[in-house]
């Protein structure tokens, strides 16, 4: 046999990272810095102050919610287009019972806290269903997810025939008072919403990056095959990631709820279309595998802040939203210029052997090859 | 036995395709290393070798797939240079692949003029006239398909007719065939040997590859054996037999170890009784037909069988991966048939896969996740992954099976073959099985990589671990395997001890009969 073992010398893995591919590594961030110097400079009365900044934190903390659920079913492989709908129908769930629940003759008031598990529950078993169609009953996500785009935001006008929620504000002698306290309030002057993104931001984290379940995630967005063969309980995975999902877009209907002092069936719509872009911009594959929360997140303020200093600049709204559509397509190539140099990279290491041979010719240069890079 | 050592060089005036010292070199390896090869108008020539002698690089070098190093082709005794695999299909030359590359979704007609569209006058596709060409050239190879049935709907047999109509259509000269007997029935075999005999009376030539050795024989008029990228022996077939083939083909064989000795083996780990396992396309046609067969603690059983012999599929059904159709799996005297993959892993069953690339490893993640994905649960404290203990597991893991890697953070693509595949072996062995299936663990690697994990699956057998392995080289039987069970058809063929002659194994398999 041919035996190829001409090593020459070893080279160094990161030889290849140059400036540009730190900036393109990072460019979620840059971006983010961009975006603030350039409105800072054009309105630097009205963008950098505290105040600003803390309602445009608010704002995005929605946003941002939904995209961490969105991250997580995305680096699965999949997407999640009824996540607006679901944030609607937790907002209707929230406000109606805070009307109250009636079983017969009997009306029960339920406290604060009781309402937003309620709410945050219908999340879930939306995601329940989600990943049910997804995992056992193998409808392509984005069909399964678009047919609950409409079921559940249905479902939401249904509730209440299209009227608005409007008193939420809960009776004292009832106990129920409290409902705005998400929306309104602060702690050491950050927004609760803000607080709340912050606990979603690191428990997500914790979970994709510490826990067996992360790990499982990644694995079986990246080869779902060898994840199965690995022993995976790669459906299981999957459902779990649906039910996330449509947590976060629960928890973010009730911030929005609050914020807004009404519950309204169409609040929400469109917003998974933000969402996936949060993701993308953040560096996610949507073939799944790859993504972190801390890119999710820049996105999430990317998009966030953009649109804010558009506001402030005073560009029309028509204009904003070409604007928005570009950096999302922007991402998009970047994304797609990373990847390949990363895998140039990886195959100028290892070339492929070509897949229909059954000869293992292109194998031998791999290894030839690789083991100059290999210690 | 005229032809000892005669490489008879057929005159070489009357050849209409010819290859001289042809090279082709990947990387520092030389896959060819000046090879010379001859086709004759309105014969068939077959080229043997075992995996990695070169047969495939140099089809694709013929078919424009590849270019050749260094080296000239002529084509009617002038030199050209095949562009592409359009620019030699469009000088008469069409290979047809192991992979057939046809669209399911489409009919028949649409398939066979795919990319070279009949327009009308208006510039729209002129589907009669494609109709009509299709008829014609379909009635010459079946009366059973017609240009309107949808190509997921054909055996594949019929496909494969499909594949070599569309290279009739395009006034191939010089069809290459690789492999194109592999997933056939015998009657579909039958008809395509048939219409090779059709196609070579008319002036076509054929180049044929196969494993099926006794069957290749029955119909070539030309033999040529490669090894190592080199042309060892060529003949006409009517001068020849299946012995001298074997003998040129295998040559001297690398060391590959031998069967671990010195202890007695445990009890029966692996029953597998009475298991059958159906074709997903055709549920009345069994891949594996009743099957038994046990594995003691510490023996090695190698699995021989050619393409389509039901190796993959038994082992994918033994470990849970696909359904059984009948029969059971027991192991340790504990029937695990009904459990899940994930649960008979957990069990003390484990499979390393055949295709590293696609059902092996996790492409996006890091050597060491992918090393530690299969015992995750066991680093578990409280919530969260102990680092530390996955970062022992894994370090462990790279030593134990002597993965070669800057450490366990390092990209998985980082890797030559040979220890991804110990990654991929790593993986299963450190959640401590006592069951290993291995399918074709040599696959794709090279032979210092492949005598390493033989050496690592010998220790493993020797501490009590009961394995099985595939393979499609019949000199990695006569390796660590204590017993060496050929299948065929889906059944076994036979069983041997170590001692047995390859051309025994290989006549057993259906490939060759012993001389």
């Amino acid at each position: 046999m041919t035996d190829s073992t001409v090593r020459t010398r070893r080279r160094n893995p990161f030889a290849g990272l140059s400036f540009g591919a730190m900036l393109l590594e990072a460019r979620a961030f840059l971006a983010l810095i961009v975006i603030f110097a350039i409105f800072s400079l054009l309105a630097p009365t009205a963008f950098p102050t505290l105040s600003n900044i803390v309602v445009m934190c608010q704002q995005v903390s929605v946003y941002a919610i939904l995209s961490i659920g969105m991250l997580v079913v995305i680096l699965d492989g999949g997407i999640d287009l009824s996540v607006g709908s679901t944030l609607g129908l937790a907002g209707m769930v929230a406000g109606l019972c805070m009307q109250g629940i009636k079983f017969g003759s009997v009306v029960l008031y339920p406290s604060v806290w009781v309402v937003v598990i309620i709410a945050v529950a219908t999340g879930a078993l939306v995601g329940l269903v989600n990943g049910i169609l997804v995992a056992r009953l193998n409808v392509a996500p984005f069909v399964a997810t678009l047919g609950m785009l409409y079921v559940v935001r249905g479902l939401a006008e249904l509730s209440t025939n299209g009227l608005t929620v409007n008193n939420l504000d809960g009776k004292p002698e009832l106990g129920n008072t409290g409902f705005d306290w998400l929306g309104f309030n602060s702690l050491l002057g950050i927004p609760i919403g803000v607080w709340v993104l912050l606990v979603v931001g690191i428990a997500a984290s914790l979970l994709l990056n510490r826990t067996v379940y992360g790990r499982w995630l990644y694995a079986s967005g990246g080869n779902m095959r060898a994840a199965e063969l690995s022993g995976v309980p790669v459906r299981k995975v999957k459902v779990r990631a649906y039910v996330i999902s449509g947590v976060c877009a629960a928890i973010a209907g009730v911030i929005l709820t609050s914020e807004l002092t009404s519950a309204g069936p169409t609040q929400g719509t469109s917003y998974e279309l933000t969402a996936i872009a949060a993701v993308v911009i953040g560096g996610a594959a949507l073939t799944g595998g790859r993504g972190t929360v801390r890119g999710t997140l820049l996105g999430a303020f990317v998009i966030g802040f953009l649109a804010a200093g558009l506001t402030i600049v005073g560009v029309s709204a028509y204009v904003q939203t070409v604007f928005t559509g570009a950096v999302i397509v922007l991402a998009v190539l970047l994304n797609g210029i990373q990847y390949r140099r990363r895998r140039s990279a990886a195959k100028s290491e290892t070339p492929a052997p070509p897949p229909a041979s059954s000869e293992p010719t292109g194998d031998m240069t791999a290894r030839s090859a690789a083991e100059e890079t290999v210690a | 036995m005229s032809s000892e050592n005669a490489v008879q060089r057929p005159a070489a005036e009357n050849a209409v395709l010819s290859a001289r010292h042809i090279v082709k070199t990947y990387g520092a390896t030389r896959a060819l290393k000046g090879v010379n090869f001859d086709v004759h108008a309105g014969t068939v020539t077959t080229l043997f070798g075992e995996n990695g002698a070169g047969k495939s690089t140099l089809m694709k070098i013929l078919a424009g797939v590849e270019q050749p190093t260094s080296g000239t082709i002529l084509l009617d005794g002038e030199a050209v240079v095949f562009a592409d695999t359009n620019d030699a299909r469009a000088k008469g030359i069409s290979i047809i692949h192991q992979e057939l590359s046809l669209a399911p979704n489409l009919t028949v007609r649409d398939n066979l003029f795919m990319g070279r569209e009949l327009r009308n006058a208006l510039g729209a596709v002129d589907y009669r006239e494609e109709e009509r060409q299709s008829r014609a050239v379909l009635s010459e190879l079946s009366n059973e398909i017609e240009p309107l049935m949808l190509v997921s709907d054909l055996r594949l047999g019929q496909q494969q007719l499909v594949e070599i109509a569309r290279a009739l259509l395009a006034d191939s000269r010089i069809l290459i065939m690789d492999e194109p007997t592999s997933a056939l029935s015998a009657t579909e075999v039958d008809v395509l040997f048939h219409v090779i005999d059709d196609l070579t009376s008319r002036g076509v030539s054929i180049v044929y590859i196969s494993h099926h050795l006794e069957e290749a024989l029955q119909i070539t008029d030309y033999a040529v054996v490669l090894r190592d990228g080199t042309m060892t022996a060529t003949a006409l077939a009517k001068d020849i037999d299946l012995e001298w083939i074997v003998r040129h083909m295998v040559g001297d064989d690398f060391d590959l170890g031998s069967p671990p000795s010195g202890y007695d083996f445990g009890d029966v780990a692996l029953s597998i009784v009475d298991v059958s396992v159906a074709d997903p396309r055709d549920p009345n046609r069994l891949l594996v037909d009743h099957l038994s067969l046990d594995v003691r603690e510490g023996e090695i059983v190698c699995l021989y069988g050619l393409m389509g012999a039901g190796r993959t599929e038994l082992m994918e059904a033994v470990a849970g991966r696909i359904p059984l159709a009948g029969g059971e799996v027991k192991l340790k005297q504990h029937e695990v048939s009904k459990l899940t993959l994930r649960e008979r892993l957990a069990e003390g069953l484990g499979l390393v896969p055949e295709d590293r690339q696609r059902d092996g490893l996790v492409q996006t993640m890091t050597v060491g996740q992918n090393l530690s994905l299969s015992s995750l649960s066991g680093f578990v404290r409280g919530l969260f992954i102990s680092r530390s203990a996955e970062r022992k597991h894994v370090n462990e893991a790279i030593q134990d099976v002597r993965v070669k890697t800057a450490g366990g953070a390092a990209m998985i693509g980082s890797l030559s073959g040979g220890n991804q595949q110990k990654v991929v072996i790593g993986k299963i062995v450190s959640t401590g099985p006592d069951v290993l299936l291995l399918d074709e663990p040599s696959r794709g690697i090279d032979v210092g990589a492949k005598a390493e994990v033989f050496r690592l699956i010998a220790g493993r057998a020797r501490a009590g671990l009961a394995v099985i392995y595939s393979t499609s080289e019949v000199g990695e039987c006569l390796s660590i395997a204590h017993r060496i069970v050929v299948l065929r058809r889906g059944r076994i063929a036979a069983e041997f001890p170590p001692t047995v002659r390859k051309e025994d194994i290989m006549a057993s398999s259906g490939e060759a009969v012993a001389a």
